[in-house]
Protein backbone atom coordinates (compact mmCIF):
# COMPACT_ATOMS: atom_id res chain seq x y z
CA UNK A 1 0.00 0.00 0.00
CA UNK A 2 1.19 3.50 -0.75
CA UNK A 3 2.29 5.54 2.16
CA UNK A 4 3.53 8.97 0.40
CA UNK A 5 -0.44 10.34 0.91
CA UNK A 6 -0.72 12.76 3.91
CA UNK A 7 -3.54 10.76 5.92
CA UNK A 8 -2.42 7.51 4.57
CA UNK A 9 -4.75 4.89 5.74
CA UNK A 10 -3.81 2.36 8.90
CA UNK A 11 -2.50 -0.96 7.36
CA UNK A 12 -5.61 -2.69 8.02
CA UNK A 13 -7.95 -0.33 6.35
CA UNK A 14 -9.51 -0.71 2.36
CA UNK A 15 -7.68 1.02 -0.29
CA UNK A 16 -9.02 2.98 -2.63
CA UNK A 17 -8.79 0.30 -5.53
CA UNK A 18 -10.92 -2.01 -2.88
CA UNK A 19 -13.36 0.86 -1.91
CA UNK A 20 -13.97 1.15 -5.31
CA UNK A 21 -14.83 -2.00 -5.93
CA UNK A 22 -17.25 -1.95 -3.10
CA UNK A 23 -19.11 1.18 -4.06
CA UNK A 24 -19.29 -0.56 -7.69
CA UNK A 25 -20.74 -3.94 -6.22
CA UNK A 26 -23.39 -1.58 -4.00
CA UNK A 27 -24.62 0.34 -7.06
CA UNK A 28 -25.11 -2.46 -8.99
CA UNK A 29 -26.85 -4.31 -5.78
CA UNK A 30 -28.85 -1.00 -5.41
CA UNK A 31 -30.17 -0.58 -9.35
CA UNK A 32 -31.39 -4.15 -8.81
CA UNK A 33 -33.06 -3.64 -5.88
CA UNK A 34 -34.73 -0.52 -7.57
CA UNK A 35 -35.24 -2.08 -10.50
CA UNK A 36 -38.36 -1.19 -11.78
CA UNK A 37 -39.55 -2.79 -15.13
CA UNK A 38 -43.20 -2.50 -15.14
CA UNK A 39 -43.38 -6.21 -14.80
CA UNK A 40 -46.26 -6.18 -12.62
CA UNK A 41 -47.39 -9.43 -11.12
CA UNK A 42 -50.37 -10.78 -9.28
CA UNK A 43 -50.85 -14.49 -8.08
CA UNK A 44 -54.18 -16.04 -6.53
CA UNK A 45 -54.96 -19.17 -4.80
CA UNK A 46 -58.53 -20.20 -5.03
CA UNK A 47 -59.24 -23.04 -3.16
CA UNK A 48 -63.18 -22.31 -2.95
CA UNK A 49 -66.25 -23.67 -5.19
CA UNK A 50 -69.02 -21.93 -4.87
CA UNK A 51 -70.89 -19.85 -6.98
CA UNK A 52 -70.31 -16.77 -4.67
CA UNK A 53 -66.34 -17.80 -4.05
CA UNK A 54 -65.53 -18.19 -7.68
CA UNK A 55 -66.01 -14.60 -8.47
CA UNK A 56 -63.76 -12.56 -6.86
CA UNK A 57 -60.53 -14.52 -8.39
CA UNK A 58 -61.81 -14.45 -11.98
CA UNK A 59 -62.90 -10.47 -10.95
CA UNK A 60 -59.50 -10.00 -9.78
CA UNK A 61 -57.60 -11.92 -11.94
CA UNK A 62 -59.08 -10.14 -15.52
CA UNK A 63 -59.15 -6.49 -13.81
CA UNK A 64 -55.24 -7.04 -12.88
CA UNK A 65 -54.54 -8.50 -16.73
CA UNK A 66 -56.69 -4.81 -17.95
CA UNK A 67 -54.07 -3.19 -15.65
CA UNK A 68 -51.05 -5.40 -17.11
CA UNK A 69 -50.54 -7.52 -14.40
CA UNK A 70 -49.22 -10.73 -15.05
CA UNK A 71 -51.76 -13.07 -13.81
CA UNK A 72 -51.94 -16.42 -12.16
CA UNK A 73 -54.24 -18.52 -10.57
CA UNK A 74 -53.55 -21.49 -8.76
CA UNK A 75 -56.40 -23.84 -8.12
CA UNK A 76 -56.79 -26.16 -5.64
CA UNK A 77 -59.32 -28.50 -3.82
CA UNK A 78 -62.72 -27.29 -4.61
CA UNK A 79 -61.20 -23.89 -6.48
CA UNK A 80 -60.99 -26.08 -9.44
CA UNK A 81 -64.31 -26.86 -10.14
CA UNK A 82 -64.00 -23.05 -11.04
CA UNK A 83 -62.21 -24.19 -14.11
CA UNK A 84 -63.44 -27.57 -14.62
CA UNK A 85 -65.40 -27.30 -17.96
CA UNK A 86 -68.37 -28.85 -16.88
CA UNK A 87 -69.13 -28.22 -13.27
CA UNK A 88 -67.94 -24.34 -13.92
CA UNK A 89 -71.50 -23.94 -15.65
CA UNK A 90 -73.31 -25.38 -12.26
CA UNK A 91 -71.61 -24.07 -9.05
CA UNK A 92 -73.90 -23.88 -6.19
CA UNK A 93 -74.67 -21.13 -3.53
CA UNK A 94 -74.98 -23.10 -0.39
CA UNK A 95 -78.05 -22.28 1.57
CA UNK A 96 -76.82 -22.95 5.01
CA UNK A 97 -73.19 -21.47 7.35
CA UNK A 98 -74.45 -17.96 5.96
CA UNK A 99 -76.69 -15.58 7.89
CA UNK A 100 -76.89 -13.45 5.65
CA UNK A 101 -79.04 -15.59 3.43
CA UNK A 102 -82.84 -14.91 3.57
CA UNK A 103 -83.59 -18.40 4.75
CA UNK A 104 -82.91 -19.51 8.61
CA UNK A 105 -80.50 -22.10 8.22
CA UNK A 106 -82.72 -24.60 9.67
CA UNK A 107 -84.77 -24.67 6.62
CA UNK A 108 -81.77 -24.02 4.26
CA UNK A 109 -80.38 -27.68 5.68
CA UNK A 110 -83.66 -29.24 4.11
CA UNK A 111 -83.01 -31.15 1.00
CA UNK A 112 -83.28 -29.16 -2.47
CA UNK A 113 -82.55 -25.90 -0.65
CA UNK A 114 -79.00 -25.22 -1.99
CA UNK A 115 -80.74 -25.81 -5.72
CA UNK A 116 -83.34 -22.54 -4.67
CA UNK A 117 -80.46 -20.56 -3.00
CA UNK A 118 -78.76 -21.09 -6.06
CA UNK A 119 -81.46 -20.38 -8.54
CA UNK A 120 -82.25 -17.45 -6.98
CA UNK A 121 -78.69 -16.05 -7.15
CA UNK A 122 -78.28 -17.05 -10.98
CA UNK A 123 -81.62 -14.94 -11.41
CA UNK A 124 -79.94 -12.06 -9.87
CA UNK A 125 -76.75 -12.53 -11.64
CA UNK A 126 -78.64 -12.68 -14.87
CA UNK A 127 -80.85 -9.35 -14.03
CA UNK A 128 -77.86 -7.38 -12.99
CA UNK A 129 -76.24 -8.07 -16.36
CA UNK A 130 -73.46 -9.54 -14.25
CA UNK A 131 -70.92 -11.81 -16.30
CA UNK A 132 -71.20 -15.63 -16.43
CA UNK A 133 -68.42 -17.69 -14.54
CA UNK A 134 -67.90 -18.75 -18.12
CA UNK A 135 -67.22 -15.66 -19.60
CA UNK A 136 -64.79 -14.58 -17.14
CA UNK A 137 -63.07 -17.34 -17.71
CA UNK A 138 -63.21 -17.02 -21.44
CA UNK A 139 -61.99 -13.65 -21.31
CA UNK A 140 -59.40 -13.86 -18.88
CA UNK A 141 -57.95 -16.72 -21.22
CA UNK A 142 -57.62 -13.88 -23.29
CA UNK A 143 -56.37 -11.36 -21.77
CA UNK A 144 -53.49 -13.80 -21.01
CA UNK A 145 -54.19 -14.77 -17.11
CA UNK A 146 -52.79 -18.25 -16.65
CA UNK A 147 -55.11 -20.72 -14.61
CA UNK A 148 -53.33 -23.62 -13.15
CA UNK A 149 -55.41 -26.59 -11.81
CA UNK A 150 -53.32 -28.23 -9.05
CA UNK A 151 -51.67 -31.59 -9.85
CA UNK A 152 -52.47 -33.62 -6.73
CA UNK A 153 -56.23 -32.17 -5.94
CA UNK A 154 -57.16 -33.12 -9.59
CA UNK A 155 -55.97 -36.41 -8.62
CA UNK A 156 -57.70 -35.86 -5.50
CA UNK A 157 -61.37 -34.71 -6.26
CA UNK A 158 -61.06 -37.53 -8.99
CA UNK A 159 -60.60 -35.20 -12.11
CA UNK A 160 -58.74 -35.38 -15.01
CA UNK A 161 -56.48 -33.47 -16.93
CA UNK A 162 -59.08 -33.05 -19.93
CA UNK A 163 -62.13 -31.88 -17.91
CA UNK A 164 -60.70 -28.03 -17.52
CA UNK A 165 -60.77 -24.89 -20.32
CA UNK A 166 -58.50 -25.21 -23.16
CA UNK A 167 -55.58 -22.93 -21.91
CA UNK A 168 -55.67 -24.33 -18.30
CA UNK A 169 -52.00 -25.55 -16.84
CA UNK A 170 -51.97 -28.89 -15.52
CA UNK A 171 -49.18 -30.44 -13.68
CA UNK A 172 -48.44 -27.46 -11.59
CA UNK A 173 -48.02 -27.85 -7.44
CA UNK A 174 -47.28 -26.18 -4.69
CA UNK A 175 -44.00 -24.97 -5.12
CA UNK A 176 -44.85 -23.19 -8.35
CA UNK A 177 -47.35 -21.37 -6.68
CA UNK A 178 -44.99 -20.31 -3.74
CA UNK A 179 -43.13 -19.68 -6.76
CA UNK A 180 -45.45 -17.38 -8.55
CA UNK A 181 -46.16 -15.72 -5.01
CA UNK A 182 -42.33 -14.81 -4.37
CA UNK A 183 -42.33 -12.72 -7.65
CA UNK A 184 -45.48 -11.51 -6.82
CA UNK A 185 -46.58 -7.85 -6.10
CA UNK A 186 -49.63 -8.90 -5.12
CA UNK A 187 -50.83 -12.43 -3.46
CA UNK A 188 -54.29 -13.17 -2.34
CA UNK A 189 -56.06 -16.65 -1.19
CA UNK A 190 -58.94 -16.60 -2.05
CA UNK B 1 -67.58 17.21 -26.13
CA UNK B 2 -64.89 19.29 -27.10
CA UNK B 3 -62.94 19.29 -30.06
CA UNK B 4 -59.67 19.14 -28.86
CA UNK B 5 -59.62 15.34 -30.01
CA UNK B 6 -61.11 12.92 -32.44
CA UNK B 7 -62.47 9.84 -31.80
CA UNK B 8 -60.82 6.98 -34.14
CA UNK B 9 -63.60 4.24 -32.15
CA UNK B 10 -66.21 3.91 -30.50
CA UNK B 11 -67.05 0.52 -27.76
CA UNK B 12 -70.36 -0.09 -26.25
CA UNK B 13 -70.30 -1.49 -23.27
CA UNK B 14 -73.97 -0.72 -22.14
CA UNK B 15 -75.23 -3.34 -19.72
CA UNK B 16 -72.28 -5.20 -19.16
CA UNK B 17 -71.59 -4.88 -15.42
CA UNK B 18 -67.99 -4.89 -13.28
CA UNK B 19 -65.47 -5.78 -14.48
CA UNK B 20 -66.15 -5.96 -18.15
CA UNK B 21 -66.26 -2.30 -19.13
CA UNK B 22 -62.53 -2.04 -17.56
CA UNK B 23 -61.53 -5.35 -19.38
CA UNK B 24 -63.13 -4.25 -22.74
CA UNK B 25 -61.83 -1.03 -22.50
CA UNK B 26 -58.22 -2.36 -22.02
CA UNK B 27 -58.37 -5.10 -25.00
CA UNK B 28 -59.86 -2.26 -27.34
CA UNK B 29 -57.13 0.03 -26.66
CA UNK B 30 -54.46 -2.90 -27.34
CA UNK B 31 -56.29 -3.46 -31.17
CA UNK B 32 -55.45 0.73 -31.78
CA UNK B 33 -52.78 2.40 -32.84
CA UNK B 34 -50.52 5.19 -30.85
CA UNK B 35 -52.68 8.39 -30.87
CA UNK B 36 -55.91 7.01 -31.19
CA UNK B 37 -58.89 8.39 -29.10
CA UNK B 38 -61.18 5.30 -27.84
CA UNK B 39 -64.53 6.31 -26.92
CA UNK B 40 -66.61 3.78 -24.53
CA UNK B 41 -69.95 3.52 -23.49
CA UNK B 42 -71.21 2.22 -20.46
CA UNK B 43 -74.69 2.03 -18.31
CA UNK B 44 -71.94 0.72 -15.21
CA UNK B 45 -72.12 3.90 -12.82
CA UNK B 46 -69.18 2.24 -11.75
CA UNK B 47 -67.42 2.52 -14.70
CA UNK B 48 -66.42 6.36 -14.10
CA UNK B 49 -64.43 5.12 -10.83
CA UNK B 50 -62.94 2.52 -12.62
CA UNK B 51 -61.85 3.22 -15.92
CA UNK B 52 -60.42 6.61 -14.17
CA UNK B 53 -58.35 4.47 -11.72
CA UNK B 54 -57.67 2.24 -14.67
CA UNK B 55 -56.46 4.76 -16.76
CA UNK B 56 -54.30 6.06 -13.61
CA UNK B 57 -52.54 2.71 -13.04
CA UNK B 58 -51.61 1.91 -16.77
CA UNK B 59 -49.14 2.83 -18.99
CA UNK B 60 -49.49 3.93 -22.35
CA UNK B 61 -53.08 5.67 -22.11
CA UNK B 62 -54.03 8.88 -21.49
CA UNK B 63 -57.50 9.45 -19.69
CA UNK B 64 -59.31 12.59 -21.51
CA UNK B 65 -62.53 12.83 -20.86
CA UNK B 66 -65.31 11.24 -18.72
CA UNK B 67 -69.17 12.13 -18.81
CA UNK B 68 -71.59 10.85 -16.07
CA UNK B 69 -74.51 13.37 -16.59
CA UNK B 70 -77.50 10.97 -18.57
CA UNK B 71 -78.11 7.63 -18.38
CA UNK B 72 -74.79 6.47 -20.25
CA UNK B 73 -71.49 7.05 -18.82
CA UNK B 74 -68.96 8.18 -21.45
CA UNK B 75 -64.81 7.85 -21.24
CA UNK B 76 -62.72 9.32 -23.79
CA UNK B 77 -59.03 7.60 -23.53
CA UNK B 78 -56.36 8.33 -25.98
CA UNK B 79 -53.60 5.56 -26.43
CA UNK B 80 -50.26 7.26 -26.02
CA UNK B 81 -47.96 4.92 -27.06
Amino acid sequence: MSTDTPDAPADDAPSRAELAARVDELETALAEATDDDGDKKMSIIATKGTLDMAYPPLILASTAAAFGYEVTVFHTFWGLDIIHEERSTDLKLSSVGNPNMPVPNVVGALPGMDRVTTKMMEKRIDDNDTASIEELIETSLDMGVEFQACQMTIELMDYDEDDFYDGVTTGVGAATALQDMADADIQLLV
Amino acid sequence: MSAAYDITETLDVKGASCPMPVVKTKAAIDDLDPGAVLEVLATDSGSMSDIEGWAAGTEGVELLDQEGDGDVFKHYVRKTE
